[in-house]
Order: structure tokens, then C-alpha cells, then sequence
């Protein structure tokens, strides 16, 4: 790995100049000129350097290795979200690519540090990857790779079962700890009874009778559904001190990543926006032009039944800003109903610029789509809604109607267009059994995954494991007792054990 | 890198997903079908984290483009960015394994010994490599690289390095040349020539399981030698050599002279295969019907005196047909008992190549 050449750091002067002077603000970033290897190792390791070992980053080495070798991919920019922000161009690429990459990443730069959702996030994360890793492999020396990958197997198999919103709450994260491990003999004896100094007072200070309602009651643990699937393992799991420490760097990881899932077709549509301003506008030569444009509209190809963030990002972004500097926007503006009027409708107000500023600022991807989305933009970018068709065995196109779109989106990015899972009760039947509940939003879990998931979920727990959740359109509950898979529907469950679920 | 070991742990594996069906893959003819120069594809169940997640035909998805409802929505991928490991799962995955490798495959899960090549000691070959340095030489073996570092060297330990202006005057006593350094390598050489029966009795089946074992033979025999030759004899009541191809899709009638073909194969060893300088391995598939008691006679006086004493291992598979299982296996096995020089197999269906090929390869030589 070596820094820039001086070609290349001239270059990156003036387009880190040319950046300032558009408005961007960002950390200071450093450009690391690596070759293809060293850029598809580093891409393998979701954009770091270190990280711990694991066979999950060289089977993604191999994919991107295998797909650059053959011709099939190639990755243009990375960039990680720190202070200072690392971004790595690759070697061998034309110039024009990487003067586009690093207006680019200029963009991505502005939105790490501005971008609300990115508050939390730990800036110096390449220094606690680092550190992840030294303490997995002081583990594997001490147990052997075999085990400890075993484990981090199991870990990452649940290492989506976290609060993403968590972060962002005032309140601080607190988890209950059961008693004793697995939630068995929650209540201790000793506990519902007051200290009685004489004897005789006993049965008046701690009558028979309320201690007995006491009992009956069998508080729920934990006491309202858990979203922080790994938090409470960690904690309340039957883990060894090196286990709990690794589910603890799994989940740490996990949530670093979470703003970026977050804001995907944000980050990239304002990167996009602004290599392609800053290119056209300030950066470009007139012999570079019909090499920008087919890098640019390389990137910005929309396969049928693909979701391209860049393409739909940049979209969006430009047209609130023409909708903004004209005025486009308001009660006057959606209370008109005459066409003709609302195509030239301009005000003049040209709040343009400083609108998307505030929108990269303030916005996820969520919030975007949910706002920023029109009926004009669906119909002018040809959007639609693909379904899997069971008698053809294909996607086909299903709609194009406007809030299908929109609800289809939505689903897809909230949550990340992850199930969302909880843990409902740890002592599930008074028998230390662990209980999760799928909430159901319309589409069912893939049974494959969902098996191999809760087998998983069962090692750690060690004590069965049950979800709740609907498959083949009927409420199901699936239970792995760590020797087999069992499953029964809602309907034919005895009377009791559906008041306590 | 370190990547590197993780890759090596993927891989690793994969190898244990393979060897854990392996007995499934040597049956399989399709994976011999799917042969490149030096590895084959072999298909193993995807590997992946499992999760909680949606089933993607559950869920469908946003696209854009031309088309009305019902028109199909699958496109090529998007070219352009890298964003691999998207949707992994829905594939079975197909992982190239060399061939070296899925011999070492082959050798772990059927516990085969390394072979002990014979004459190994005395054969020998010399090249000459040009990977030494010298003070003298010719100017065009001088090596820039060392006679830089020299001087570089010698500059700085001299004091005369100037860092504001480096420049650096190699002298006489600087310059580094190639030289020829012999590299001794023991050298082996080894031919597998295979011999069939194609009469009529010898149905697809049957030569379906010649093809299988022979395959795992080579592989298993090229790992142990490199640049291993394979000669292909077919005979019914005469013997010819032939080419792979035609070995594996000839199909005749008529009788059966075993010895045609032992005395081809001999030939071929006098013509070609100096005996004190190859490792020599003739393998015999047949249904074990032979014409005569005669001619069965002329084939163990071969063996006898000609082949066994020259041979690594001379190896002899039966395989059983629906017309029944020869007399030619028990023939060898009255005449020659207890000889390790010849290994006898009864193969009698798919199933039993594994087992079989463990009594060829087993005793290591």
C-alpha cells in the first residue's frame, strides 16, 4: 500500500479545493493508491484493513477476485466512514476514474460527517477493528481456530437481531439480567419476604396468602419484548467470558454498519450528484468527456430486475432540487390540480441547493423515499414492482402503479428489509426456553435459513428455542430442542399454552 | 496478506463439503465430463451464514425499465459496480478443484499410502538454473538491482551519500552478474497403460465403471509422478492401441484372447519403456471371460515371467456383467496366490469403484 503518486495528489488538491468551494464539508481524507489484490482484500473486509479471521471474508475475496479476474466486476471506490475518512483508489486505473473516484468520494465524505444518522458512529473504528481482531486471535490461540470460528459462525448468524434505532434514542440501553443463566428460578425465595425480627409477627408480615398470589404471577422476562437480540444474550446467555466478548464484537460491528445500510441510495445519490457536477462543471477535460460519460452511465444502469441505489439516488436528488428552485413544492403546489399549470410552475424561489443540503443532513433512506418520492418520478423513471410468479418459475413485472411502488420500497428498507424479530419471553413455559416472535409484515421467512438460524440460536441459548411467526399463510410456532426441529400451528396448540405465548 | 488465510480456511471448507460427499462424486461421471486441463467443476451445496431473512421469491422487488405487467423482469446483472455476495444461496455453487488437489482429496478420504517410486535413487536429472550472483561475469548477465544495492551500500558506509542529491557511481567492485547454479532434481517416470476387453459382453455399464476408475487412477498416480504417460490398449481376439476417446466408446464383438492384448502391452513396454527407467503400472478390465484354458495359461506364463518382475504393480479389475462373472479371476488367483505384485478387484457395480480402487492404490506402490 502506498500513498498517491504527485500526479495524482495534485489532482486531488484541486478537486479537494474545488469541493470546499461547492459547500461540501468533510474530514480530512486520505487516498491510498493500492493494486487490484490489496483493493479486493480490503473490499472483502467490508472496506478495512484489519479484521478478524474468518472464512466469510475469503470467500467474498474469492468472489471479488474471481469476478475482476474474469472480467465480470470491478470496484471503482471504497471509502470508509472515519476521521480521518480512508478512501483507496485502485492501481492501474485511467486517470479520468480516478479523478472521478475521488470527487466521489468527496461526496460520501460530506455525507459521513454531516448526515444526522452517522452521529453515533465511532470515527475511529479502523483502530477497534483492529483491536476486534487481536482479541479473536489471542482467543484462537488459546482455543483453537476451529472452536472459536465454530462460535463467530453461530454469532454471525444472528448479527442482524439488533435494535437499529437504539442508537439513536436518548435513553440508554438497558438490559435485564435474569437471576440466574437460562431465566430458570427467576424469583428467589427470599425476595418476596420481608425480615421479621420475632417470630410470631411472620405470619402477619408476610401473610401466606400474598406471597402465594406473588408466585402465581410469574413476572414475564424479560418484561416487555426484547428487540436487541444479541445485548441479551450476551448478557443472559450460559457464555464463556471469550464467547460473551466475541458476540459482543460481532454486535459492536454490527451497528457500526447500520448507518450505512441506513442511507444507501442517500449516500450514494449525493455522491453521485456531486462527481458528476463537480466532473461536468470544474474537474473535466474536453478530452475526458466521452470517458466520463461511459464510466457514469455505467454506473447509473438499471437492470430490470435489479434496484440500482446510485441511479435512483442521484434521480432523486435532482429533482428536489429543481422542485425546490422553482417552487414546486407546498400546499399551493399539491392542492393544484391543473397540469398545464404545475409543468411550468416556477417561483423562482431557487431554494434549490440549500434544500438538498438540509435533506442530506437530516434524511434516511426511509424518510427519503417516504417524502421525496413522487407519482411524476415513478412515471418519469419507469419504475415498477416485480413478484416471483410460481407458474412461469420467474419475476415478472407486477404494477406500476404509484403507492404499490412507494410500499414496496418502504417495506424494503425498513428494518434494512429485515425481519424483525424479538424476544418475547426467556423462561418461556417456566422451562428456561427461549421464546421469539416474528413480527409479521406480510411476507414469510425463507424455512432454509430460518432452521439452520434457530439451531444455531439454540448453541448459544443451550436451552430450546421457539419462534412464533406465519409460514404457508398460518401461524406457526418452530422449536429446536437442540436434537430436532419441530413445529405446530397456533390453532392446534392446548388452550394453556396459548394464553401463556 | 492475511486474507490469504482466510481464503485458505474457505477453501478448506469446501474440501471437507467435498470430501464429506465424496463417495457420491466418484460415482458421478458428470463431474469427468466437466474436466479442464488441470482441474475439474465440481458442485457442492452453497456455503453460506444462514439468517433471518426473507425469501427473495417471497418478496419481490422494485426494477425499472420497458414492459407491462406479466412481461418478465430478469435481466442480466448490472455491470459496472462490484457489489458481490448479494443474494447468495439460491445457487449451488461450482468451485473448480485442481487436480492435485482432489487427488489429495482422493488420498485422505480413502487413506491411500504415498506411492514408493522405484529407481528413484539413480535417475537423476541436472539443469542449470541462472539464479546465482557473482563479482565476475559478462555485462549482459550484470544484474542492475544488486550492483544498485552495492553501491548504494558502499556510499553510505563511505559517507559519500548525499540525501538532497543521490546520486550514486557504481564501481568495478559493485557490479553483480548472473551466474549458473546446476539444480539436481531426482527424476521419475511413470505410464499407466490401460488394457480392456471391448467383446461383446463389455455393455455401457460396465465400461462406464472402467472409465470412472481409470480416471481416479490417473488422478491419483499423476499427483505421485509428474508428466505421467497413459497408453490405452482394447482387444477382443486381437489387440490394438488406440486413443482415450475411441477406449472409452468402442464397443466389438467376438471372442476373447486375453493374451492378444498382454502381448501388445509388452510390446509397447519393449519399444518404449525402459524398465530400469520407468515406473510401469498395466491395468486389466475385463468380464473375465476368456476363449480357452489355453490361452489363460499363455496369459499367467506372461505374467510370470515377464510382466511381474518388471512391473510396480500389475492390476487386474473384473466387472461383474449380467452375463454372469468370468472364470479369469479365479484363474489368477489359483496360479499366482499370494503374489503382491498383481492386484485382483472384482468390481461388480458403481458403487464398488471406491472399494476397488482402495485394493488398487492401497498398498502404495
Amino acid at each position: 500500500m502506498a500513498n498517491i503518486n504527485a500526479a495524482l495528489e495534485a489532482e486531488r488538491k484541486k478537486i479537494c479545493k474545488i469541493a470546499e468551494n461547492a459547500g461540501l464539508d468533510f474530514f480530512d481524507t486520505i487516498f491510498e493508491l493500492v493494486t487490484y489484490k490489496e483493493l479486493n482484500a480490503i473490499a472483502a473486509r467490508g472496506g478495512f484493513p484489519t479484521r478478524y479471521p474468518h472464512w466469510k471474508f475469503g470467500m467474498e475475496y474469492e468472489k471479488l477476485s474471481k469476478g475482476y479476474e474474469y472480467g465480470l466486476s470491478k470496484i471503482y471506490e471504497l471509502v470508509i466512514n472515519t476521521d480521518p475518512c480512508y478512501a483507496y483508489l485502485m492501481e492501474g486505473n485511467e486517470f479520468i476514474d480516478q479523478k472521478l473516484v475521488m470527487a466521489h468520494v468527496y461526496g460520501h465524505c460530506d455525507f459521513f460527517k454531516n448526515n444526522k444518522w452517522f452521529s453515533k458512529t465511532n470515527r475511529k473504528m479502523v483502530d477497534a477493528m483492529a483491536n476486534h481482531a487481536t482479541r479473536v486471535r489471542r482467543y484462537i490461540d488459546r482455543y483453537g481456530i476451529d472452536v472459536v470460528e465454530d462460535f463467530i459462525d453461530k454469532c454471525l448468524s444472528i448479527e442482524n437481531l439488533i435494535d437499529r434505532y437504539a442508537p439513536y434514542t436518548d435513553k440508554p440501553q438497558v438490559i435485564e439480567k435474569a437471576n440466574t443463566v437460562n431465566g430458570l428460578n427467576l424469583i428467589q425465595e427470599n425476595e418476596t419476604k420481608f425480615s421479621v425480627n420475632k417470630e410470631y409477627m411472620e405470619s402477619f408480615i408476610n401473610p401466606s396468602k400474598a406471597r402465594e398470589i406473588k408466585k402465581v404471577e410469574n413476572p414475564t422476562f424479560p418484561s416487555r419484548p426484547e428487540k436487541d437480540i444479541l445485548l441479551f444474550l450476551i448478557h443472559n446467555a450460559p457464555l464463556e467470558s471469550w464467547q460473551q466478548d466475541v458476540l459482543s464484537i460481532i454486535r459492536e460491528e454490527s451497528y457500526y454498519f447500520v448507518p450505512q445500510g441506513m442511507t444507501k441510495i442517500m449516500n450514494e445519490g449525493w455522491a453521485s450528484y456531486w462527481h458528476s457536477k463537480l466532473m461536468t462543471e470544474k474537474i473535466m477535460d474536453d478530452s475526458e468527456v466521452i470517458d466520463f460519460a461511459d464510466r457514469h452511465s455505467g454506473t447509473m444502469a438499471m437492470a430490470p430486475d435489479g434496484f440500482n441505489p446510485y441511479k435512483v439516488g442521484i434521480e432523486l436528488m435532482r429533482t428536489i432540487e429543481q422542485r425546490w428552485d422553482k417552487g414546486q413544492h407546498g400546499m399551493e403546489w399539491s392542492n393544484c390540480n391543473d397540469l398545464a399549470a404545475k409543468k411550468n410552475w416556477d417561483t423562482k424561489a431557487m431554494k434549490g441547493r440549500e434544500k438538498i443540503f438540509q435533506v442530506r443532513r437530516d434524511y434516511n433512506d426511509v424518510t427519503f423515499i417516504d417524502e421525496f418520492l413522487t407519482e411524476e418520478f415513478c412515471v418519469n423513471n419507469k419504475l415498477f414492482v416485480y413478484q416471483f410468479n410460481k407458474k412461469t418459475n420467474k419475476f415478472e413485472i407486477n404494477t406500476r402503479d404509484f403507492p404499490a411502488i412507494k410500499k414496496q420500497l418502504l417495506f424494503q428498507l425498513t428494518n434494512f428489509g429485515q425481519p424483525v424479530i424479538k424476544i418475547v419471553d426467556a423462561n418461556f413455559e417456566n422451562r428456561g426456553e427461549l421464546l421469539l416472535a416474528h413480527v409479521f409484515e406480510g411476507v414469510e421467512l425463507q424455512p432454509d435459513y430460518m432452521n439452520h438460524t434457530l439451531k444455531n440460536l439454540q448453541q448459544i441459548w443451550k436451552r430450546p428455542v421457539n419462534l412464533a411467526t406465519v409460514m404457508d399463510k398460518e401461524g406457526r410456532f418452530f422449536r429446536y430442542d437442540g436434537k430436532e426441529m419441530s413445529s405446530v400451528a397456533f390453532n392446534d396448540l392446548p388452550k394453556e399454552t396459548t394464553e401463556a405465548s | 496478506m492475511s486474507i490469504l488465510k482466510d481464503q485458505k480456511r474457505f477453501h478448506d471448507i469446501i474440501r471437507g463439503r467435498i470430501k464429506e460427499n465424496f463417495k457420491k462424486y466418484v460415482t458421478h461421471g458428470e463431474m469427468i465430463g466437466k474436466r479442464e486441463k488441470d482441474f475439474v467443476k465440481i458442485p457442492v451445496p452453497s456455503v453460506d451464514i444462514p439468517r433471518f431473512k426473507y425469501g427473495k421469491k417471497e418478496q419481490g422487488g422494485v426494477g425499472q425499465g420497458e414492459g407491462k405487467p406479466g412481461d418478465s423482469a430478469e435481466g442480466e446483472a448490472q455491470p459496472g459496480k462490484g457489489e458481490a455476495g448479494d443474494q447468495p444461496g439460491e445457487h449451488n455453487l461450482e468451485v473448480e478443484v485442481s487436480l492435485d488437489e482432489l487427488a489429495d482429496i482422493l488420498g485422505e478420504a480413502l487413506e491411500l499410502p504415498r506411492i514408493e517410486p522405484r529407481g528413484s535413487s539413480n535417475m537423476s536429472t541436472e539443469k542449470h538454473r541462472y539464479s546465482g550472483r557473482n563479482f565476475v561475469g559478462p555485462s549482459g548477465l550484470r544484474v542492475f538491482k544488486n550492483s544498485y544495492k552495492e553501491a548504494l551500500k558502499r556510499s553510505i558506509a563511505t559517507g559519500t551519500y548525499d540525501a538532497e542529491n543521490p546520486i550514486i557511481i557504481p564501481i568495478k567492485r559493485d557490479m553483480r552478474f548472473l551466474t549458473q547454479k546446476p539444480v539436481v532434481k531426482p527424476h521419475t517416470k511413470a505410464v499407466v497403460i490401460y488394457m480392456m476387453d471391448v467383446s461383446g459382453s463389455m455393455g455401457d455399464e460396465q465400461k462406464e465403471i472402467v472409465r470412472l476408475e481409470s480416471f481416479w487412477i490417473n488422478t491419483w498416480l499423476t499427483k505421485n509422478y509428474k508428466g505421467l504417460e497413459t497408453r490405452f490398449i482394447i482387444h477382443d481376439a486381437a489387440a490394438r492401441e488406440v486413443d482415450e476417446k475411441t477406449f472409452f466408446s468402442t464397443s466389438e464383438s467376438g471372442g476373447t484372447l486375453i493374451s492378444s492384448a498382454y502381448k501388445y502391452c509388452k510390446k509397447i513396454i519393449e519399444e518404449d519403456y525402459p524398465i530400469n527407467e520407468w515406473n510401469i503400472y498395466p491395468f486389466h478390465f475385463s468380464d473375465g471371460d476368456n476363449w480357452s484354458g489355453d490361452d489363460t495359461r499363455l496369459c499367467i506364463n506372461l505374467l510370470k515371467d515377464y510382466f511381474l518382475p518388471k512391473v510396480n504393480m500389475f492390476g487386474y479389475g473384473q466387472v461383474e456383467s449380467k452375463y454372469g462373472s468370468g472364470q479369469f479371476y479365479k484363474d489368477l488367483e489359483k496360479h499366482l496366490p499370494g503374489d503382491d505384485r498383481i492386484t485382483l478387484s472384482r468390481i461388480e457395480n458403481k458403487d464398488m469403484i471406491i472399494q476397488s480402487i482402495k485394493e488398487f492404490l492401497g498398498k502404495g506402490k
